[in-house]
């Protein structure tokens, strides 16, 4: 069925919840409202106050709340309004969520989800891509999906995963993308990457937002006779570093591309495995393309000359292959 | 469930016979008006749409933002607005072309471009505008009047949150800390009864926000939102208990947010009676009622100054939205001090 990448995403919430009894989910407006981007409409109706709940504001204790209740034989999902809010929630996820499992062995199966990204004049407090902090916080798995079907079947696993899954969808994304999607249950693993198109003279290596900005920089290229992969990494932790590797051993050439800020991203992790593990195989440095490092400006003049786009990847393409 | 009673109704009588010069019944009601005429302003041009970011009426909010802000000495204290306090920025000198640059981003903000909204400070003006994330400044606004408080200054902080917002952790922390350090800060709990779609039964379980003063140790009353001269005198009580050292206040106030959280919301979700109910106890109406029976004003004078406000604030908004956006070099400046024009 073609749906948008928020159908896919409130199509595999919607499964996960009609399959098993301990998948609830938690948030602000979530209910009678049915989201800030209407992204659980229907859900009240359906499962009932008891599963999709309501929360005052309060992000640690929707976090915190989700955290007990699945040490105590539940499936929670905790909706974050907005992503960025989750810095109000830091501290129940790095401190209590992502040591569990190390400290007592037992599991967290939550999921923290909601809107990342910029691009849509959202200002510097809705807008963040902070996917790479929690990467460096340990414990916690980290997902980052590009497409509406992938957006399902990482859901699905997310939810049926044994640790605590930091699920960033992007608002931008929302209503541009749709796709068939497969109907029903429907997993796509953690921790496997995608080659989104295959080619063969530069590996570009993206996730979230950025893949499709590679893939116009690719239709882009082709014109110019450069036959670009692109690869969408899908989840950073688990991060397949196998796919990455293998494709750069094939091309000898790498971008890497986020809309995270550049420094201290996870572009940085990439790029290390890459110098590390198939340095030999290099024809150029990889480049990285990534947002300026400053908060996501609100004037749309200025948000647009922070974040990366398909121009720039299609530039550093052209570097690299040049080198 | 059995649900705590609400304070619909608030438990204050409101003082009958004023204690207020004319002047001053006069500059609270233009005040309330500017905010009233400001958010029509701000929705018609939603409507054209030309508005850039949400737009959030604090439509019924008027007399909280103005008897609050107007007991303070603009001069010396400090505020710490929230996204409906449009009506405390005007109290505190806020020219509107200044404001409306800020608002919608446009070249010549105080923020460069880099935010919008009421966001700004201004701290020539005494103003440190909000970030999104609800309740983040409150300990913020704690610290500011440490400092003054460190160097022997009298500084009164004013700040807002909402009935949802006040659930935030860190407004707890803020208490308590203001508490223990008896910092002159008060702090306006608006209770409007919705957050977003979320009405206050699921948001707390007392019965008055204000209750949770006790919890601090502080002092604490929840009044009617809609009584500008209330709103005024109680906040005054306030600010001459932080003067005197005595340390935080919580006022909570009681109102009725007259539209959606912003105007992509049509608030179906409202019980259409509330409504109702509370368009009765109008505080702008009311109070120019209230005005124009005690001879302070007449109905033709009322009629004119808000006819007036509305064409000024059409005027400013428009001359703003014409305005250019920022240079996008812009973008790549000021992440740290270092580069910023001394
Ligand atoms: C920490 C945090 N969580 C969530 C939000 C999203 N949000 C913005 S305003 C709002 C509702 C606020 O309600 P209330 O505090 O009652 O203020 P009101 O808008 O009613 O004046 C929400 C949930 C936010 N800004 N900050
Ligand atoms: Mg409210």
């Amino acid at each position: 069925m073609i749906m948008t990448y928020l159908e896919a995403i409130a199509d595999g919430l919607r499964v996960a919840m009609r399959n098993d009894e301990r998948v609830f989910m938690i948030g602000e407006d979530i209910g009678t409202y049915g989201g800030a981007f209407k992204l659980t409409k229907g859900f009240l109706e359906e499962f009932g106050p008891q599963r999709i709940m309501d929360a005052p504001i309060s992000e640690s204790a929707i976090i915190g709340a989700a955290i007990g209740a699945s040490l105590n034989g539940m499936r929670p999902v905790a909706e974050m309004q907005f992503i960025d809010f989750i810095t109000n929630g830091f501290n129940q996820l790095v401190t209590v969520a992502g040591t569990t499992a190390y400290r007592w062995s037992l599991p967290v199966p939550m999921v923290v989800r909601g809107p990342s990204g910029g691009g849509v004049g959202g200002n510097p407090f809705h807008s963040r891509n902070p996917e790479n902090w929690f990467v460096h916080a340990t414990g916690l798995k980290v997902v980052c999906p590009a497409f509406p079907a992938d957006a399902k079947g990482l859901m699905m696993s997310a939810i049926r995963d044994n640790d605590p899954v930091i699920y960033f969808e992007h608002k931008g994304l929302y209503r541009k993308i749709k796709e068939d999607v497969p109907e029903g249950e429907y997993y796509v693993p953690l921790g496997k990457a995608r080659i989104v198109r295959p080619g063969k003279h530069v590996s570009v290596i993206a996730y979230g937002s950025a893949v499709h900005m590679a893939l116009e920089a690719a239709a882009t290229l082709e014109a110019e006779g450069l036959d670009v992969e692109v690869i969408d990494i899908r989840s950073l932790v688990p991060f397949d570093e196998a796919t990455v590797l293998d494709s750069v051993r094939r091309t000898g050439r790498a971008v890497v591309a986020h809309e995270a800020v550049l420094t201290g991203g996870f572009g940085g992790e990439i790029v290390a495995r890459i110098s590390e593990k198939a340095f030999t195989f290099l024809d150029a440095p990889v480049v990285r393309v990534a947002a300026f490092d400053s908060p996501t400006p609100f004037a749309p003049t200025l948000e647009r000359a922070v974040l990366p786009n398909a121009g720039g990847i299609a530039d550093a393409v052209r570097r690299t292959a040049a080198f | 469930m059995a649900k705590a009673k609400r304070p619909q109704q608030a438990p204050q009588a409101p003082v009958s016979s004023s204690t207020l010069s004319e002047t001053e019944r006069r500059e609270l009601l233009r005040y309330m008006v500017m905010a009233r005429e400001f958010d029509a302003a701000m929705l018609r041009l939603y409507r054209q749409g030309k508005a850039f970011g949400g737009v959030y009426s604090q439509l019924g909010n008027e007399a909280v933002s103005v008897g609050t802000a107007y007991a303070l000495d603009t001069k010396a204290d400090v505020l710490f607005p929230m996204h409906r306090n449009i009506g405390s920025h005007f109290v505190f000198g806020q020219d509107l072309d200044t404001l409306m640059v800020n608002h919608l981003a446009r070249k010549g903000s105080q923020m460069r471009g880099t935010d919008g909204t009421g966001h700004y400070a201004d701290p020539a003006k005494r103003i440190y505008g909000n970030v999104s994330h609800l309740g983040a400044m409150i300990p913020v606004a704690a610290g500011f009047v440490l400092a003054s408080k460190m160097r022997g200054e009298s500084c009164v902080a004013l700040t807002y949150i909402g009935d949802g917002g006040a659930q935030v952790g860190e407004v707890h922390e803020a208490l308590n800390f203001a508490a223990v350090q008896r910092l002159p800060l008060i702090l306006v709990i608006e209770n409007n009864q919705y957050a977003y779609s979320t009405p206050s039964s699921l948001e707390f379980a007392c019965e008055r926000l204000s209750d949770r003063a006790l919890g601090y140790g502080i002092d604490g009353v929840t009044i009617d939102g809609t009584d500008v001269e209330l709103v005024l005198a109680t906040t005054r009580k306030a600010v001459e208990r932080a003067r005197r050292g005595e340390g935080p206040t919580l006022i909570e106030t009681v109102t009725m947010r007259m539209r959606g959280h912003a105007e992509h919301d049509d608030f179906a979700y409202v019980p259409k009676a509330m409504l109702e109910e509370w368009a009765a106890k109008d505080p702008v109406e009311r109070y120019a009622e209230r005005l124009i029976a005690d001879g302070v004003m007449s109905t033709e004078s009322v009629k004119q100054l808000r006819e007036e406000t509305l064409a000024h604030m059409i005027a400013a908004i428009d001359r703003a939205v014409e305005l250019p956006w920022p240079d996008a070099e812009e973008a790549f400046r000021n992440v740290f001090m270092d580069e910023v024009a001394q």
